[in-house]
Parts: C-alpha cells; sequence; structure tokens
C-alpha cells in the first residue's frame, strides 16, 4: 500500500488503536480537522506516551521546588522572593534538514516556554553531537546549525552562555540539537496555571506573527518518525524563524505579566493553535469556542487543518477578561504585534471550531491533552555480547605508543580541544550579567541588582551511554552536579533533554528505561530533582540509531559570585591538588576513541556517596574561599583537565602524576568524582583538614608557575604550544586558516 | 544642570537589545539614565544621547536603514546639530552612518561570521566626547559583538577622515599596534570608531556598556563613559 492509499489516519501519524480510541471519545467518526488535531496532540512529541510511564519514576520535588514537570517551564527558589525557571529542548529533526532554521527555530521555541511562565529569559546554553567532521555533509551541519543559534539568539538580546559540543559517527545523519533557556522571575508574579485564574467568557487573543503553512506536520511527521531518504521532501514541515519578530514578544509579554493583565498565558509550539487553544482550556477545566476566521493569516485559501496545525513561529496567545483587552491590545501595538481574539473559554469542556460559519470540528478540549494513549513498550536488553565486557576493556590493551604523542591526539580531539570557533559567534554578553561564558565548568550569570549568580551546566556522555544506559545517565547528572559544584554554587534541580532511536524497538525502549533508572538514582543522591524537560524518540535513520544520551541541565546557585572558583591557573606558585581517586578506567574513554579508536568496555564506575561528598567539599572548600582555581576531571582524563587549566590562566605547572597505573592509564583514566584544584600555600593545611571531614581523597600533586608544562617522567611541553594545538584542532578541521 | 548629575538618554527602537546595558552603565558611572522612545518627537531635555546596540527593526533590510526614520532621529539630528554629545554603539553607529551624521558605512565582517570577544582599541584623537579622559595612543580593552561592523568608505570620504582625523579608535593589540591578526571584521584602516568634525558625534561597533563592570567584563569602557558624562555636564546641547 502506497503512502497516498493509506487511510487519512495513518497519514496523520495516528495507529489503529488510536483511531479506535478517537471514534470512542466522540461515538462517531472523526472530521478532517479533528484527526488532524488528534494526529497532532497525540503524537509521540506532544502525548510522550512511550516515555510518560517511564518519566513518572523520577523524583520532581524539593525543598528549592516552585514548579515541577508539566508546565512550561520548571522554577527553582534562588531567595529574596526570586525564581529561576528553566527549560530544555530538542530540534533535532528539523535541524537535520535544515540546519540553520532548524536550529534558530529551537531557540525560539525555548525562549517562548520561559515567556509564557512570566521569567524574562537571562541564558541560553546548545548542547550539541554531529557526526565527524571529516565528513563535508557533517561540517555543513555543524556550520548551519552553529550559524542559526548564533543568527536567531544574537538577535533576541539573550546571551548564549555554554553548551557542549560532541562528535560521533551515530550522530552522522542524526545530528542532536538541543537547547536550553533559564529566565529569571519574580516568584510571586510566576505564571502558571496555579497562579493564575482563567473565567468562563475570558478571550483567548493570538498575538505575535500571522499564521502561514509552515511547519506543518513538524510534531507528527517530523519529530515523531524516523528520518529517511525522503526526509529532504518534509524540508517544508521545517519552520523559518523571524528573531526580530520574537525580541517584541518578550518584551510586549513581560510588560503584559508585569501589568497583570492576564490570565493565563501559553507560547505556541509544537501542534500550533490546536495545543496552545485545548492547553489553555483544559488547564482552566473548561472548554472553548475557536473562531478560525479570525486568525491572521499569511495567505488566502487555508484549510482548517493548516491553521489548527501550522507550527508559524513567534506567536504567543494570552487569556484575557474581556475588561482588558483594550489595554492588552494598547501594549501589543505600542511593540507592533498585531492582535487577535481567536476563541472564548465556555463552560463545559467541549472544544468547538468554526470555519466560514461551518464547524469543522467538536471534541472534549480534555481528550486531545490529557487522555491521549500511553504505552508500557517492550523492552529487550543488547545481546550478552554486544554488553560491555571486562573481556574488551580498553585498559587492558597493550600500548607503546609515545605517551606525549597520544596526549597531544586527547588534547586535539574536536570532543576535547576548544570550541571557541563556536562560542565566539554567540552574544555572550548581552544584558551585562555574565561573569563566566563558555570556557568555564559552568556558566554563572548573576542575578540583576544582587549578588547571587545562577550555576548552569548541560551535559551529555553518549559513549558511557552506548557501552552503559544507567551509567551514561548517572555520569551526565553527576557530571553537570560537579560542573556546577566546582564553581562554588550549589546544584539545585536539573531539567533534561531524552535523546534516543525509535522507542517501538524493545532495544531503544530498554535503553531509556535504564537511563531513567539512572538518572533517578543520581538526582536521588544529589537532591537535584527533575522539574521537566523533553523527550526526543526517534533520532535513527535506517536502522541506525543515535547513542542513548540523555542530556542534563543543571541549575546551581552561589549566593555571591565573587566567591566564584574559576577554571584556570590564576598565579604561579599555588599548589596542585587532585580530588578523588583514580582507577583504570579507560571504558568509552577520550582516549580509547580518539588514540585507540575503539568505544569500548565498561564506563566508570560511579559511586554517588562519593561524588555527593565531592560535591559538599567543593561548595564548602569555596565558601571558605580556599580555592584559587578548580576544573572538573571529565573527557581526556587529569592530564587534559590540567591543561585546560593551565590554557585558561595562562600560567604553566610541574605536576606527578600520581599512582602506580601504567602513565597513559593514569593520565587518561576517566574515573568519576574527581577535580584538579589550586591552593595558596597557606590554605593547604585547612584544605586537607576539610577533605578529610568529607571523607574526599586529595593527593598534592604538583606546582604552577612558569611557561613549562611538566609531567615529572613523561613529557614536557610549554603552555603556548598547548594553547596552539587546543585551540586550532577546529579551524583546522573546518580548512580555515589558522 | 540643576541636580548636579547629567541625564543620558538612551533610544530604545525596536530590536534594540543594549539599551538597557546602556542604561546600567550610565547609571555605573554616576549619570542618571533617561529612556527614550523611537517613536517620540521627544528627547525629554536630555544632555546626551546614545544609540544602543542591537539589531533595530530587525535589520532584514541594510542595519540601521529603518532606524534613521524613527520620529526621534529628527530630534536628535537637530540635537547633533546644536552641538549636543551623541554616541552610537554597534547599531547605533550603524544608524548613525545611515542617516548622514557620521560617514562611512558599516557590511558584514570579512569572516562572513559574527564575532564576539575583547579587543583592544588604540585612542587617535581625545578630541571626541568618549575620548576626553583619554591620551591619544593609549589602549583600552572593549568587548566587540557584531555581524556587520566593516567599516568602508568612499575614497573621497576616507580622505577626508584622514585630513580631518576623524578616527576616534582603531583595532590593536594591547600595546597599541596595529594589524590584520588584531582586526576582528576587516575595517578598513583598522578603523573601530569615528566622530565628525565637531567631535560631539562618536560611532563606534565595539561596546563599551559592556566594559564598565569589572564583575563581568573589561573596564575599558569606563573612560568613554567619564568623558561622555563630562561632556554632557558641560551642557552643550542644551
Amino acid at each position: 500500500m502506497t503512502v497516498s492509499e493509506q487511510p487519512l489516519y495513518r497519514r496523520l501519524g495516528l495507529q489503529d488503536d488510536e483511531y479506535d480510541r478517537i471514534v470512542d471519545t466522540l461515538g462517531r467518526d472523526p472530521r478532517p480537522a479533528e484527526l488532524a488535531m488528534y494526529g497532532a496532540m497525540w503524537s509521540e512529541h506532544c502525548s510522550y506516551k512511550s516515555s510518560k510511564i517511564h518519566l513518572k519514576t523520577l523524583p520532581t520535588d524539593g525543598p528549592a521546588v516552585l514548579v515541577g514537570p508539566g508546565q512550561d517551564a520548571g522554577a527553582v527558589d534562588i531567595g529574596d522572593g526570586m525564581a529561576a525557571v528553566f527549560k530544555m529542548e530538542s530540534h533535532s529533526h528539523p535541524s537535520a534538514i535544515e540546519p540553520y532554521q532548524g536550529a534558530a527555530t529551537g531557540v525560539g521555541g525555548i525562549v517562548r516556554d520561559i515567556i509564557s511562565m512570566g521569567a524574562r529569559p537571562v541564558a541560553l546554553l546548545d548542547p550539541l553531537m554531529f557526526g565527524p567532521l571529516t565528513d563535508e555533509r557533517n561540517r555543513w551541519l555543524f556550520e548551519g546549525v552553529v550559524a542559526g543559534i548564533g543568527g536567531y539568539g544574537n538577535c533576541i538580546g539573550v546571551p548564549t552562555v555554554g553548551g557542549e559540543i560532541h562528535f560521533a559517527e551515530p550522530h552522522s545523519q542524526n545530528p542532536t540539537v538541543d537547547v536550553m533557556c533559564v529566565g529569571i522571575a519574580r516568584a510571586d508574579k510566576l505564571a502558571t496555571s496555579q497562579s493564575l485564574t482563567a473565567n468562563s467568557g475570558s478571550l483567548m487573543v493570538l498575538y505575535g506573527a500571522a499564521t502561514g503553512r509552515d511547519g506543518i506536520g513538524g510534531v507528527s511527521v517530523l519529530a515523531s518518525a524516523t528520518l529517511d531518504a525522503s526526509s529532504e521532501e518534509s524540508r517544508p514541515a521545517v519552520q523559518i524563524g523571524d528573531p526580530f519578530a520574537e525580541k517584541l514578544l518578550i518584551e510586549a509579554s513581560l510588560e503584559l505579566i508585569d501589568r497583570g493583565l492576564l490570565e493565563g498565558l501559553q507560547d505556541l509550539g509544537g501542534a500550533g493553535i490546536t495545543c496552545a487553544v485545548s492547553e489553555s482550556a483544559a488547564r482552566a477545566g473548561m472548554g472553548a469556542r475557536l473562531d478560525l476566521d479570525a486568525v491572521p493569516l499569511r495567505e488566502a485559501g487555508m484549510a482548517a487543518f493548516e491553521i489548527l496545525t501550522s507550527e508559524s513561529q513567534e506567536r504567543m496567545l494570552a487569556i484575557v477578561h474581556p475588561s482588558r483587552l483594550s489595554d492588552v491590545e494598547k501594549v501589543c501595538a505600542r511593540w507592533g504585534l498585531t492582535t487577535a481574539v481567536i476563541a472564548e473559554l465556555v463552560e463545559g469542556g467541549g472544544l468547538s471550531v468554526t470555519l466560514g460559519g461551518e464547524t469543522v470540528a467538536e471534541v472534549p478540549a480534555r481528550s486531545l491533552v490529557d487522555e491521549g494513549p500511553e504505552y508500557d513498550r517492550p523492552m529487550a536488553p543488547p545481546d550478552a555480547t554486544a554488553m560491555s565486557s571486562a573481556s574488551n576493556d580498553p585498559a587492558l590493551l597493550s600500548f607503546d605508543k609515545d605517551v606525549r604523542e597520544a596526549f597531544f591526539s586527547v588534547l586535539t580531539s574536536p570532543n576535547v580541544a576548544s570550541k571557541r570557533w563556536v562560542f565566539e559567534q554567540y552574544d555572550s554578553i548581552v544584558q551585562g550579567q555574565t561573569v563566566a561564558g563558555a570556557g568555564s565548568d559552568a556558566a554563572l550569570v548573576r542575578v540583576p541588582d544582587s549578588l547571587k549568580g545562577i550555576a548552569i551546566s548541560s551535559d551529555g556522555k553518549g559513549r558511557y551511554g552506548a557501552l552503559d544506559p544507567y551509567l551514561g545517565a548517572a555520569h551526565a547528572v553527576a557530571e553537570a552536579a560537579r560542573n556546577v559544584a566546582v564553581t562554588g554554587a550549589t546544584p539545585l534541580a536539573i531539567t533534561n533533554c531524552l535523546n534516543f532511536g525509535n522507542p517501538e524497538r524493545p532495544l531503544v525502549m530498554w535503553q531509556f528505561s535504564e537511563s531513567i533508572r539512572g538518572m533517578r538514582d543520581a538526582c536521588l543522591a544529589f537532591e537535584t530533582p527533575v522539574t521537566g524537560g523533553n523527550v526526543s524518540f526517534y533520532n535513527e535513520s535506517s536502522g541506525s540509531a543515535i547513542w542513548p544520551t540523555p542530556v542534563i541541565g543543571m541549575i546551581g546557585l552561589l549566593n555571591d559570585h565573587r566567591l566564584r572558583v574559576p577554571t584556570g591557573f590564576p598565579r604561579p606558585g599555588l599548589a596542585v591538588y587532585l580530588l578523588g581517586e583514580t582507577f583504570a578506567e579507560l571504558g568509552g574513554s577520550e582516549f580509547a576513541a580518539a588514540v585507540l579508536g575503539v568505544v569500548a568496555g565498561h564506563p566508570p564506575r560511579l559511586d554517588l556517596e562519593a561524588e555527593a561528598a565531592l560535591l559538599r567539599f567543593l561548595q564548602a572548600a569555596a565558601a571558605e574561599t580556599l580555592l584559587a582555581s578548580g576544573h572538573d576531571c571529565g573527557d581526556g582524563g587529569i592530564g587534559i583537565a590540567l591543561a585546560e587549566s593551565a590554557i585558561e590562566g595562562a600560567h604553566g605547572f610541574a605536576v606527578t602524576v600520581p599512582g602506580d597505573l601504567p602513565a597513559h592509564v593514569a593520565l587518561f583514566s576517566e574515573s568519576a568524582s574527581r577535580a584538579i584544584v589550586s591552593v595558596a600555600p597557606e590554605h593547604e593545611e585547612r584544605l586537607m583538614s576539610l577533605a578529610s571531614d568529607h571523607g574526599v581523597p586529595l593527593s598534592r600533586i604538583g606546582e604552577t608557575g612558569g611557561p613549562r608544562v611538566l609531567f615529572d617522567g613523561l613529557f614536557d611541553t610549554t603552555v603556548d604550544e598547548l594553547r596552539e594545538a587546543y585551540e586550532t584542532a577546529i579551524p583546522r578541521l573546518l580548512g580555515e586558516p589558522v | 544642570m540643576s541636580d548636579g548629575a547629567p541625564r543620558i538618554g538612551v533610544i530604545t527602537f525596536p530590536g534594540s537589545l543594549d539599551d538597557r546595558d546602556a542604561q546600567r552603565a550610565v547609571t555605573y558611572m554616576g549619570g542618571v539614565a533617561v529612556a527614550l522612545w523611537h517613536a517620540d518627537h521627544d528627547l525629554r531635555g536630555v544632555d546626551a544621547v546614545v544609540l544602543p546596540g542591537g539589531f533595530s527593526y530587525g535589520d532584514y533590510l541594510r542595519c540601521g536603514a529603518i532606524a534613521r526614520f524613527a520620529a526621534v532621529m529628527d530630534e536628535v539630528r537637530a540635537f547633533a546639530e546644536r552641538g549636543g554629545p551623541v554616541l552610537g554603539i554597534c547599531n547605533g553607529f550603524q544608524i548613525l552612518c545611515e542617516s548622514g551624521l557620521l560617514p562611512g558605512a558599516l557590511i558584514r565582517n570579512r569572516s562572513l561570521r559574527f564575532i564576539c570577544r575583547d579587543v583592544f582599541l588604540r585612542v587617535e584623537t581625545s578630541q571626541s566626547v568618549v575620548t576626553s579622559e583619554l591620551m591619544t595612543g593609549e589602549t583600552v580593552e572593549i568587548p566587540v559583538k557584531h555581524g556587520e561592523g566593516q567599516f568602508v568608505a568612499r575614497e573621497d570620504e576616507l580622505r577626508r577622515i584622514d585630513d580631518e582625523g576623524l578616527v576616534v579608535f582603531r583595532y590593536a593589540s594591547g600595546d597599541g599596534v596595529t594589524d590584520d591578526a588584531e582586526n576582528p571584521n576587516g575595517s578598513i584602516d583598522h578603523i573601530a570608531g569615528i566622530r565628525n568634525a565637531r567631535g560631539n558625534v562618536v560611532g563606534l561597533m565595539p561596546h563599551p556598556e559592556h566594559a564598565v563592570d569589572p564583575d563581568v567584563g573589561p573596564t575599558g569602557g569606563q573612560p568613554l563613559f567619564a568623558s561622555l558624562l563630562a561632556a554632557a555636564m558641560a551642557g552643550a546641547g542644551a
């Protein structure tokens, strides 16, 4: 049966049993526009039908949590009556087809999620994954995505302060493009369905851009199915962004909220008007009368289903009491935005839609939002032979090459090398609150008119996830927490973007379930609950999926930003300490991938209690201003962590790598729960007693100073040589003059 | 001046991004920041005007090409005519060029990419409203962030710029040496900022408002704002 011969509901992405469920709900055969609405709202992207059953097991409560999952974004208490609002999402599928607009509209979408909570967006981070840059198409995707993020983000006045970029073969067909936004609001002005009350007779005002034929089928066709050879034909399903309109939306929306003119606020994203109207009505426990003739259109003759599911960008929906309508219209007009009253809230829960005086849909609003299908999909672990095991442990492989050469191979691996080429294309300083941006373990954004800083880190561990999805997820949470704590901040809560293959395959569903289990255990151990996030399935093509890669967005609080611990060695004459212990753990390491060319073995163990102790110790040491610098040991192990602190601070060092492991194992092992810190001599005694109080093992491995970099007994080089290699690696791969 | 501190107006166009940042910098340096609106024929009696960075009206046509027609720009032209201090930063510089208040134009960076980084500027003259507190040859560290900051001018304009000493800043190394490596956008003759003949109107691509608060960046913008406040105090535009 060819696609066009299939019944309409299947072409809209609905399954046979889902169609039956619609017939049951309505008590009749659905009209075409109704099918389009269910197709969009019950898509994997909007309904979380395959993931919900697992997501429910995550911890979501904690003392700092103000808003948990279920709203447009989560929120945590940062004191003084202020809240940090944050959320992460993916725009991987559109970016795979049209990298510039796919990435740009991803930024726009996450920013509107933050606005719709009544918060001013203050920071963006972009975790990205691509195939190797040696491939021309991967370079096109990489350059297009980075340009799109900059092209949009730089024009809306929100600084892009971080993110991470990894390269691995499984992302060749399926780049991962996630984006996180953080906003700040007064806690008592947060716009949630609990804090705002919508009334029957209130109006739904659509404001912002006109509705066009772009983005139709975005959630059901693009985001909820695997990409294939014909995916390029889906290009019309990719939306086109207008950052200027978004900037006006930000200012107008915040003014509307600030002046108390609204009973509700909703962004228009996936599933467009259908989603915004039905969610607003369902959350208010009401129904709505929606008049499609009132929707400003970009072109005449659009069909009901097109207006209902268009994902045209830069639109918002406000719930407004009729007495406030003229005020709302005035604010929008001042910012040059068009408004249209498109619907009215009504008692009863029914959503009726008319076009040209004819009723095109009549469905219960709740049935679209809360009564979609939910699946407990079959799961199956991989064959024992494909599992990670001790027998292919890279630490056991013989290695007789030059350690210095291996070190530079790891340092210049695109996963480790400087991402300056990327982050200099982003405005990281607008709003004037960026204390630390990309290049720091965690970004630090000052809360305006206060000493507080919000620390933000995003981390994913694709290789570890490939070898053991439980550990991959747990390590991602641990690394994000460590990145926040090593700057001196207290980790508070996470958001996430869960990037996986096709959930209809039992192996993928098993990976998902294991990842959730790992995330849950780590979040419980660090007391960092999950306040929301996003699931991105179907990241595969021709049967080849991306590695299971949950990306964690961690937010933390530093009460006085001046206590921030920098990444780089700030001066000579400091003692260098390694916190934590090093074991022979090269499974899934950067060394194994970059030097040995294998992704194999078992990822490093993760002792959640030891990690939690390290996190507490790092915060305590920062609070006592004991640390001159601090840097997480991540990809590439202690050798790379030391090199990065030297490059960043422009001071060399001389160290002796501790322990009796073979040199390459000691240098490149990625054992968890470690950090490199530098300490002034007068603080060493106190540092040791504090470490002992917290049960954190530490070893003094050397001192900072001078232009040289010396690994005693192994090799030596200079800071300049390190910097040259580190900074030029990615431009070289892109064929640029360096 | 009634109560001492000079009042510095910062214009918000639709799409202005660094308007609040410019206001904060004015306040940080001891001035009174006054918000001005693009659609008003009113400068609210300020002593100096800042046109901030951003993407006015989306800059979908040519940077600054639409903003020059804003109602407030009539007032800015008249204010500049009277000798009032006017500073255009980044998009504000582009608007001043489009308005004919400054010669030349800004086109896409030679790399064709947006660039955000700290750079050093060498002061070429202290005869301007933002360099009176600086010495010729001194360098200041200030960030740039723009996609279209390559300064260009017709040959006759360039000659005039040279003859009349209108260059205020050039991109340079920390010790004041100009070369291509220090020039982030390919500007002709490494020009980062220029003035009008009278010195009361200055435009530059780098962002001095992001270089006053040491907690979040370098401090090379402080003397520029100190100079602007001093010029505003002198009340030339009143």
